[in-house]
């Protein structure tokens, strides 16, 4: 079982990718996903820096950094939305 | 069944709103027309048309490009208007949001409510769009001669998001 990370907009090209599945470790909450991909340096630590303004959404709802994550969840992260 | 639930709530049913997301243009004319037909309790329909704007003040051609989330699109902009109908009395709505490439003075967003009366229309209007600028996965990019980019969310379209929380309305 794993998660499926989706990445969007600007985030989707820095990264060069569209999404990716995640299983071990498993990532318990936001919060420990995004410093999963931190831990990878490089664009990764740049992109999703605490300075940077990015979004998270978990099953398509807006989450916070405290939103527990389980296998099979669908996580989306995405600059702020621009749309309108 | 669902038609005699409606029957005993006793008028005042909700119909489900339209929202799409598409790469064609829409005819404001012909959706405003599909929102009030047959339905004699609607006594006015506000209407916001979005419009891509010559960000580059004609410096050069630029295009705008929308990408968004489709698994979530649909679920956010149900949500937001859920949420204007719990404040205003909505008797239905169409949102539709265009995707794809767009040139200035094209059409990008349309919402329209229909209410009983024009302020719950203006208000909901009004709330649904703050809420789509600020809640709902869309990315514009914008191509000029000299490059893309993608454009930055408007630190004042969430302050006209939060006005509708604290209570000023």
């Amino acid at each position: 079982m794993m998660l499926n990370v989706l990445y969007f907009a600007s985030l989707r090209e820095a990264f060069g990718k569209p999404s990716e599945h995640i299983s071990s470790p498993l990532p318990a909450s936001v919060e420990a996903l995004i410093l999963l991909l931190r831990a990878r340096g490089g664009i990764w630590s740049e992109a999703l820096g605490s300075d940077k303004r990015w979004r998270v959404a978990v099953n398509q709802e807006m989450a916070s950094m405290d939103t527990a994550l389980n296998a099979g969840d669908e996580v989306a992260i995405f600059p702020p939305v621009t749309g309108g | 069944m669902i038609g005699n639930l409606q029957m005993l709530s006793g008028g005042n049913v909700n119909v489900m709103p339209t929202i799409r997301v598409q790469a064609e243009d829409f005819d404001v004319g012909a959706e405003m027309t599909a929102l009030r037909a047959g339905n004699s309790k609607i006594g006015g329909i506000a209407a916001f048309v979005g419009l891509v704007r010559d960000v580059n003040n004609g410096a050069g051609v630029s295009t705008l490009t929308l990408e968004h989330y489709p698994a979530m699109t649909q679920k956010a902009l149900v949500e937001i208007v859920d949420q204007a109908r719990t404040r205003w009395e909505v008797i239905d709505a169409t949102v539709i949001h265009r995707i794809g490439r767009l040139s200035p003075t094209d059409q990008i967003v349309l919402v329209l409510v229909a209410s009983g009366h024009r302020g719950d229309a203006f208000q909901a209007c009004e709330y649904i769009m703050d809420f789509l600028k600020t809640r709902a996965p869309f990315w514009k990019k914008e191509s000029t001669v000299d490059g893309d980019l993608w454009v930055g969310a408007r630190e004042s379209d969430d302050a006209a998001a939060s006005r509708w929380q604290s209570g000023q309305n």
